[in-house]
């Protein structure tokens, strides 16, 4: 297929057009929240509550035997914060360390939902289902109608964060000073948290729980690379995370039998690659280049008699 | 008779089981620019966070001027330690300072132009407002640590609480700092600072807490800054040289004084 028709078909093929807005929205919301939580050192907190969420996923259908998006999104929503939950709990009450703690809470919720994937994967309407779509992602799967869900909630999660940006830029900075400041730090904390679980669930359906915590670290950690302002580093990571998903899809439409979700990961950690070494000011080559223009000019200025 | 600007009454800290303030009791006059020394781990921090409601007390409170802090709070500024944040965070040294106007600006408002003027103005009491568009991450820790001071002046508070706000800063820009702190003291504001250079105690400050766990004293530092409370303060990690009072320090004393400490 040439890239012409290509184009013609992320506007007019039902398909394409769906999965191209599905990636782009998730992208948009995942890179924006994304930022705060690897900004709040959370990488791994994204990790674990997308892990996480598989368990609610399947017990929401186990419940419900319904197969409608919203029911595995509310489920798999629950799940997240449990998960969130249960990491506060344990560190706070115990001596084990939020690093563990994550890491505990990851593997226990990922592997109970395992298992009870293959539980239900014996019953026969599971199947239709599609359960383990949510593993890693089936966007071929998205209707009109999810997408037109991801993109209301999504913009929710996103006017959410603009209407409490002071606030949540000051937590995020120095959440003792905030408490000085009176500000409910705990609620506040819950807030963004919760935002960030549902970045996490808008994007289940495409990129699945294992990879879908690239799509909160990576745009960021790239977008992170080319400004020193957090207004233009949450503006560019939803841009980065958007671009990411717009073009997994093409490139998973163009080429036969390749899964999307892991395709746009793959494009976002491309950008990731780039930004890293060619950022100006913070990326690599230009600091070598900059390192190796300063030595030699030390140098001539020290042969100068 | 002044009336007290900081009173804490039998303060009970423990992280887990572990005690760390027991049982103190402080006093800080209003318009007092108060020195708080003790050794690493004497829980000086965290008897700033407990007046600020940072930490929950076991037993006893903290009041400012005769109220708790959750009504007081638009009376007080903290300065934390500069460890506490995350210098890479993508944002200027004038933003930083605004945020001392988020407390008075209240939910959802935005800074504006009046926050700005504010800022810049702050910045200047310290000397930085050629930095006012870096980035936080480019300054050096003195500079880093004036920020955080023109965030706490920009809050216009009455009782200022800073955590070692000396950490890291060249002599000329103490010095400035202390006349900073001396001014604001002159305009009637009341002064806590988490302090560790005992050479300079009675020169900076007018009175001194002295802590370690326990109270062990609290008062002006002609009275209380003298051999034997600093002993009880440090154990034996000071060697001193002779018995007399620290206000009339010798040379040699005072070279005995700072070395250990730091
Ligand atoms: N969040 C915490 N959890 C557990 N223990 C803590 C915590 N914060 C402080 N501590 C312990 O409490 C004690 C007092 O700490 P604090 O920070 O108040 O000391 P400090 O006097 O400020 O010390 P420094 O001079 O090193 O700043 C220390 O022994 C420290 O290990
Ligand atoms: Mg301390």
């Amino acid at each position: 297929m040439d890239i012409g028709q290509l184009f013609h078909n992320l506007f007019f093929d039902y398909t394409l057009r769906t999965v191209a807005l599905g990636a782009a929205i998730l992208g948009v919301v995942s890179g924006a929240l994304g930022a705060f939580a690897v900004l709040r050192r959370q990488s791994l907190l994204g990790d674990a509550i997308s892990h996480a969420a598989l368990p609610g996923i399947v017990i929401a259908f186990l419940l419900t035997r319904s197969r409608e998006p919203v029911v595995f999104l509310l489920g798999a929503l629950a799940a997240g914060w449990a998960a969130t939950l249960s990491i506060a709990a344990i560190t706070r009450t115990t001596r084990i360390k939020d690093d563990s703690a994550l890491g505990l809470v990851l593997s226990v919720f990922f592997g109970f939902g395992l298992m009870l994937l293959t539980f239900a994967q014996k019953l026969s309407d599971a199947r239709q289902a599609g359960l383990d779509k949510f593993l890693f992602g089936q966007a071929a799967t998205l209707l009109q109608s999810d997408v037109i869900a991801m993109a209301t909630v999504g913009a929710l999660a996103l006017g959410t964060t603009l209407l409490f940006w002071k606030e949540f830029k000051l937590l995020t900075f120095d959440a003792d000073y905030a408490a000085s400041l009176g500000y409910p730090v705990r609620t506040l904390d819950i807030l963004l948290t919760t935002l960030l679980v549902v970045a996490i669930v808008i994007g289940l359906q495409t990129v699945g729980v294992v990879l879908m915590s690239a799509m909160l670290v990576a745009p960021a950690a790239a977008a992170r690379q080319w400004t020193n302002r957090l207004e233009t580093m949450v503006g560019l990571s939803g841009l980065f995370g958007a671009l990411a998903g717009v073009s997994g899809a093409l490139i998973s439409s163009a080429m036969e039998k390749t899964p999307t979700g892991p395709v746009i990961v793959l494009c976002i950690s491309a950008l990731v690659l780039v930004s890293l070494l060619f950022a100006p000011a913070r990326g690599v080559v230009w600091r070598r280049l900059r390192d190796l223009r300063n030595q030699r000019r030390v140098r001539t200025a020290h042969l100068q008699p | 008779m002044t009336t007290t600007a900081v009173e804490v009454r039998d303060l009970t800290v423990a992280y887990k089981d572990k005690p760390v303030l027991w049982s103190v009791d402080m006093q800080a006059p209003s318009g007092a620019l108060m020195a708080i020394v003790g050794p690493n781990g004497a829980g000086k921090t965290t008897l700033i966070k407990a007046i600020l409601g940072l930490v929950r007390p076991l037993a006893g409170q903290a009041l400012i001027y005769g109220k708790p802090y959750l009504k007081q709070r638009h009376l007080v500024a903290y300065v934390p330690q500069r460890s506490s944040v995350d210098w890479d965070f993508p944002t200027s040294v004038l933003d930083v300072v605004m945020m001392g106007r988020y407390g008075a600006l209240g939910w959802l408002k935005r800074p504006g132009a009046a926050e700005r003027r504010a800022a810049l103005e702050a910045l200047d009491k310290v000397g930085m407002v050629d930095f006012a568009e870096r980035q936080i991450g480019q300054l050096s820790g003195g500079q880093q640590q004036r920020v955080f001071l023109a965030r706490a002046l920009v809050q216009n508070a009455e009782v200022y609480l800073m955590d070692e706000p000396f950490q890291g800063v060249d002599a000329t820009t103490e010095r400035a700092i202390v006349r900073l702190l001396q001014e604001l003291r002159s305009q009637g504001k009341t002064v806590l600072v988490v302090h560790h250079d005992l050479q300079t105690v009675p020169e900076y400050f007018d009175w001194v807490m002295m802590l370690n766990v326990r109270r062990i004293a609290c008062g002006p530092v002609r009275e209380v800054f003298t051999e034997p409370n600093l002993r009880a303060t440090y154990g034996g990690k000071i060697a001193f040289l002779n018995g007399n009072g620290v206000g009339e320090i010798q040379d040699g004393y005072r070279t005995a004084l700072s070395q250990p400490v730091l």
